[in-house]
């Protein structure tokens, strides 16, 4: 069957998409966005977490056809889908007259560098698409990487969360990201992570006299 | 495999009707587990998320009309006035991925005896809407709706539109065991609520029987020692005898198995230790409540 639904603010159409496959492996096999990772596919671990019409979800439990004509943002579409919110105050994946975020420079995205220094965030404003969200920035500087395969969901669960709650308690950090798995860092990198994202859009606000 | 797409309630039934294999899919987050695992090959797919009147509750004077597909996480943030037991429950539901998109008809649909939301349902009581296309609209009583272990009172044709519960009248808890605080199936689980206005209590025990069940002896044991003891007037404490006693018999009321989470032993224990605390917290918050009503004689 066919399945037309938005993917990081694009329309996106997937052919021959069998009636039983799941959201995840329409992303990653047929629109080659393999940021959502695929592990437990029973949504024990979080790592496919994307937003569904806003609301994290694991996309290995959303049959394919059940988005038709709806909204996903994946992990690669998490920086612009953060910028736009910043832009447009709370509305991201360019239904609020954004672009989006198209297919390929969302494949591109991942091989691109993020940067040279430290400082990579803020300063390569020209070409949004290789700038980090916030997030993002706060992962690599906390060290909240190791192997990496939980960091996709954890990303896309991290920053929703700081969008509903941006000054979150211990508690609440633990709460939203209590669906997502890691075997490498023991997650306190990753709270730590969480808590400085927090902590520089507390400043940034500030910062702006908002 | 044929993915059916109803747009409206008629047609999901209509659909049904004519293709009663037909698997309905709401949040998925059974459905699609067993698909990945090839545990399941359905002829049909039906896709609910379309009904946008599934996702919604309606609180009216006694009773609060919940929607089949209302995410956990809605149950949570919205219905815990109403419903608390059930709220208590709903956060005890795997991850907020999993909340995002499950929700009760999708427990009673699959009647697994693990369900968290039973043992909410249960204790505080209430029916089931299903409806059919060729019988219209049937209310099943919740204590009738478990069959056998993912067995339920369904036929074929039917689908679940919505539960009708009772807004609490008094105190609800829930409590349940499991390895972790989220991502877990549970060992075992126990519901509570009094019902002060019929002076009863109600309970619903999960994960350790082939069903979710009441514990009704020791319903009828509490309610006998509240009664003759004035305690639903005075407040006053409920007796270490009679707790232990009622953690007893809600024991006894259990006919677990041995498995991959706990021992048949285990679980028969542990929901007599959950149903002794959960006895003690609900009559805690209703002395509480009484006090207050009655002008703050309450020492601090």
């Amino acid at each position: 069957m066919r399945v037309k639904f938005t993917v990081n603010g694009r329309e996106q159409t997937a052919d021959d998409v069998w009636e039983g496959e799941s959201l995840l492996y329409v992303l990653r096999e047929r629109m080659g966005l393999p940021g959502s990772k695929n592990a437990c596919e029973q949504g024990e671990c979080g790592s496919c977490t994307v937003r569904l019409d806003g609301v994290p979800v694991c996309s290995c439990l959303v049959a394919a056809g059940q988005v038709e004509g709806r909204e996903v943002v994946t992990v690669e579409g998490l920086a612009d889908f953060a910028r736009q919110r910043a832009e447009h105050g709370g509305c991201g994946a360019g239904v609020c007259g954004g672009k989006g975020t198209t297919l390929d420079e969302a494949k591109g995205w991942a091989a691109k560098p993020t940067g040279t220094g430290d400082s990579q965030a803020g300063e390569q404003g020209t070409s949004p698409h290789t700038a980090l969200s916030p997030i993002q920035q706060a992962f690599i500087d906390a060290g909240a990487v190791q192997c990496g395969f939980c960091t996709p969901g954890l990303l896309v669960a991290a920053d929703e969360l700081l969008e509903r709650n941006n000054q979150p308690s211990d508690a609440d950090i633990r709460e939203a990201l209590s669906g997502n798995l890691c075997r490498c860092t023991g997650y306190e990198k990753i709270l730590d992570a969480v808590r400085l994202a927090a902590a520089r859009g507390e400043s940034e606000t500030a910062g702006t006299g908002a | 495999m044929d993915f059916l797409r109803p747009a409206s309630w008629e047609e999901a039934l209509a659909a049904k009707a004519e293709h009663p294999t037909a698997v309905p899919i709401a949040g998925g987050t059974d459905v699609m587990v067993e698909i990945n695992f090839d545990h399941r090959r359905p002829e049909y797919l039906m896709d609910l998320n379309r009904i946008g009147d599934l996702r919604e509750w309606e609180t009216g004077a006694d009773t609060v009309r919940l929607g089949a597909s209302v995410p956990y996480t809605q149950i949570m943030e919205n219905l815990r006035a109403e419903l608390p037991g059930l709220a208590l429950a709903s956060h005890t539901v795997a991850s907020p991925q999993i909340r995002n998109r499950g929700g009760v008809g999708g427990n009673l649909g699959t009647a697994s005896p693990a369900g968290d939301a039973h043992p909410a349902l249960l204790a505080s009581g209430g029916e089931v809407e299903v409806e059919s296309a060729a019988r219209g609209v049937r209310m099943i009583p919740i204590d009738e709706f478990y069959l056998g272990v993912k067995r339920n009172a369904m036929e074929q044709d039917e689908l679940i539109r919505a539960v009708h519960l009772p807004k609490a009248t008094g105190p609800q808890q829930f409590s349940k065991v499991g390895t972790r605080n989220a991502m877990v199936i549970a060992v075992c689980a126990f519901g509570i609520a009094l019902h002060p206005e019929t002076k009863t209590v109600r309970t619903g025990i999960g994960s350790a029987a082939p069903t979710p069940v009441r514990a009704k002896e020791a319903e009828a044991f509490l309610a006998a020692a509240l009664e003759e003891g004035g305690h639903w007037e005075s407040g006053a404490p409920v007796a270490p005898s009679v707790a232990k006693q009622f953690a007893q018999l809600a024991s006894g009321a259990c006919n677990p198995i041995d498995d991959v989470r706990g021992s048949a032993k285990y679980r028969r224990h542990a929901v007599g230790i959950m149903a002794r605390r959960t006895l003690g917290w609900v009559w805690e918050s209703y002395r509480g409540d009484g006090r207050t009503a009655q002008g703050g004689a309450q020492c601090a």
